[in-house]
């Protein structure tokens, strides 16, 4: 028996192999190479003036008020975008959980903005923003230039990111909808419960998980922003985010060293916002099984 | 036989292959790929034809437009140089690459004829802006300085100065506008570092790799900047505004003032010729009074690429690119200024550039931007440090911007 159970488990370590071997390259590799890349003071343009200085780039990036600016800008998004996203997303995955008629293709037609590729989207929104060739200056009787400023270019920025993916919040809430029971809902409304009340104190509940899920994979989606503000304003009005910054010391200066260093900080963020998830994630799990 | 089929599949798949690596680069006619932003006039593609027709079979120069914004041509250019690209023959460089790219290694010095022959009757200032560690390492093609366009209707003389333009333009109210560029770009850099040379000051010290900003000077340019965008003078989108936005806005005959390149000439004359009529033109206005303005030096200069196949063809062709008659079509067809100094007394280019003295004599007071492979990062230090102009406090941002370049200077500042 023990040596059938250990059998199987080298042949489960065996059929892991590969995949772990691809990881272990892909992922392992570049970020290992990252952190050591972000010890040192590596410009591609003068690669003859590399040097070994420790952690002073943390220290340079740290102490700079670019860092903490784009920081607070990505936090700015961060929250306000998802939050609109979870409170449109419930709707739509209620919608999509409810509906009768047609059930996929109204679920096929919600997804259609998270289909679409975020540079295509980013685009058509600055095209409808802009004020010579956009409709939206006209529909709203305005004659506002929406992207040469901090806070309208904001904006735009969050519709953007929420028109686009407001639909995948849905599809993972519509996800947790389905682990509900109808009976209990059923019991619920037996016992007089309207429809808020079931909401509020059966389906959100149990839907607690798919909920943290949800918002933890846009929240570290939305933290490592780039595409929606590369295209809509690259950064300019104050609306420069980490990733960003990144990209303009990596890209633009060629500076491997502190690029490097700024990735490692994002990934260090990520990290943050998994950690806090999934410590949040865990908490309420057990508290769950405590209350019943 | 199976095993002799194979082997002469192999072969062929592998001369193939070889072949096809191989023949990249090595047509009968060797084609010289151009790198330069794209030029709407069609005088850089002429250029590019005469040259090769007059090369006898030579080489072909094939023009690879990059795009109009200078930031985002460099940053395609830095990208494929860095990887050591070969299909890069010539760059049309930005004057305030130089230092970056020889540094770098990317662009070949100019040495013998060739480089007489790109230095031959060329205006001092554009060629100091090909020059990095006295060597040469790029041919000066065109040249770019900015005037003070001011309306004649409204008042008689140009201002001399900033304060003195600040006050006509507040006491003229609603039309007395001053457009300038304000916006966080290279063209705010600019503005600066124009206004503290025009104070006397200068960003680096004379050996290019120390910061200077000395401050009496840096405090009266500061306070200067922070007066006029606070100024009713200012356009209320100053801090959006580029060369562009300002040329728009001037035709739009609300403003009576104007910081600009030459382009806007020709321009006002095709769209508003009614405001062009009264269009007059003076030099850059001083910082100090009697103390003639300083205004940094723009333009394009033609390099060789380190990693080009064929050098001696590049620098030839590059030679002929940037000969006295391709500026002359430059020049008229394109509204792009030489770099031949001969070429502002031809009574053709006087008629297009009627203000071609003053052009002249700008160009000889002109001032370069800090030769400095690191540039890039100080220009973004600057610019990053001093927008939005109206919110320029001279102590503080005095401390702030000294703390900004040096950081660029030690390649730690993040931009």
């Amino acid at each position: 028996m023990n040596q059938k159970q250990s059998n199987e488990r080298r042949l489960g370590w065996l059929l892991c192999a590969p995949a772990v071997t691809a990881l272990l390259v892909v992922t392992a590799y570049p970020i290992l190479y990252a952190l050591w890349l972000s010890l040192f003071r590596y410009d591609l343009r003068f690669p003859e003036q590399r040097a070994f200085i420790g952690i002073d780039n943390y220290v340079s990036i740290l102490t700079s008020e670019v860092w903490w600016h784009a920081l607070g800008n990505t936090l700015i998004l961060t929250i306000s975008s998802v939050t609109l996203e979870l409170l449109l997303g419930f709707p739509l995955a209620l919608i999509m959980h409810h509906t009768l008629f047609w059930r996929r293709a109204v679920r096929a037609a919600t997804l259609i903005p998270y289909a679409m590729v975020t540079v295509v989207a980013a685009l058509a929104w600055k095209f409808a923003f802009d004020p010579t060739t956009g409709f939206v200056n006209a529909l709203l009787g305005m004659e506002q230039a929406w992207l040469t400023q901090r806070w309208s270019a904001f904006l735009v920025i969050i519709l953007t990111e929420i028109w686009k993916t407001t639909p995948f919040m849905a599809l993972l809430l519509m996800a947790g909808l389905t682990l509900v029971p109808h009976d209990l809902i059923q019991a619920a409304r037996v016992d007089g419960a309207n429809a808020w009340q079931r909401f509020i104190k059966i389906i959100v509940p149990l839907m607690k998980p798919a909920i943290l899920v949800a918002l933890l994979f846009r929240t570290l989606d939305a933290f490592r922003i780039f595409d929606t503000v590369f295209i809509l304003t690259r950064g300019a009005q104050g609306t420069e985010t980490v990733s960003l910054l990144g990209y303009n010391t990596f890209i633009v200066s060629l500076n491997l060293g502190l690029g490097s260093a700024v990735s490692v900080l994002i990934f260090i963020g990520v990290l943050m916002i998994s950690v806090l998830f999934i410590k949040g994630f865990g908490a309420s799990l057990t508290q769950g099984e405590n209350a019943e | 036989m199976i095993s002799i089929r194979l082997t002469l599949a192999l072969w062929i798949a592998i001369s193939i292959i070889l072949y096809g690596c191989s023949s990249q680069r090595r047509e009968a006619i060797p084609t010289l790929n151009w790198y330069v932003a794209g030029e709407p006039s069609g005088a850089f593609s002429m250029a590019a034809k005469r040259c090769s027709e007059d090369s006898g079979q030579a080489y072909k120069i094939e023009q690879v437009p990059l795009p109009a914004d200078a930031d985002q041509q460099r940053e395609q250019l830095v990208r494929r140089l860095a990887a050591g690209d070969n299909s890069i023959d010539i760059i049309g460089m930005d004057v305030i690459w130089t230092a970056e790219f020889a540094q770098a290694g990317w662009i070949l010095p100019w040495t013998g004829e060739t480089a007489e022959q790109a230095k031959a009757g060329r205006l001092d200032a554009p060629l100091q802006s090909a020059i990095y560690q006295n060597q040469l390492w790029a041919a000066p093609f065109t040249t770019n300085i900015q005037l003070l366009w001011y309306r004649t209707d409204r008042v008689t003389t140009a201002p001399a100065t900033w304060d003195e333009m600040i006050l006509v333009a507040e006491s003229l109210g609603k039309t007395g506008t001053i457009q300038a560029q304000g916006e966080r770009y290279e063209g705010l850099t600019a503005f600066f570092i124009s206004l503290l040379a025009s104070n006397g000051g200068s960003v680096l010290d004379v050996s290019g790799k120390h910061i200077s900003l000395a401050q009496q000077p840096t405090l009266q340019t500061l306070s200067t900047m922070a007066r006029f965008a606070n100024s009713s003078a200012a356009d209320r989108a100053l801090a959006t505004a580029r060369e562009d936005q300002a040329r728009l806005a001037f035709e739009s005959g609300h403003s009576s003032f104007m910081v600009n390149y030459p382009f806007v000439w020709p321009s006002a004359q095709r769209n508003a010729p009614e405001i062009a009529k009264h269009i007059g033109w003076a030099r850059w206005p001083a910082a100090i009074e009697g103390k003639p303005s300083r205004f940094v030096i723009g333009g394009l200069n033609l390099g060789v690429s380190a990693y080009t196949p064929y050098p001696q063809l590049a620098f030839h062709a590059a030679a002929c690119l940037t000969v006295a008659r391709h500026q002359r079509m430059a020049a008229e067809l394109g509204g792009l200024l030489p770099t031949v100094a001969a070429l502002y007394d031809e009574p053709e280019i006087r008629t297009t550039y009627p203000f071609a003295d003053v052009l002249r004599s700008s160009l000889n007071d002109a001032v370069q931007r800090p030769q400095t492979p690191l540039y890039n990062d100080i220009s973004l230090a600057i610019s990053r440090t001093l927008h939005p102009m109206r919110d320029i406090e001279p102590q503080k941002d005095f401390i702030r911007l000294r703390r900004a370049i040096e950081r660029a200077l030690n390649s730690e500042g993040l931009l």
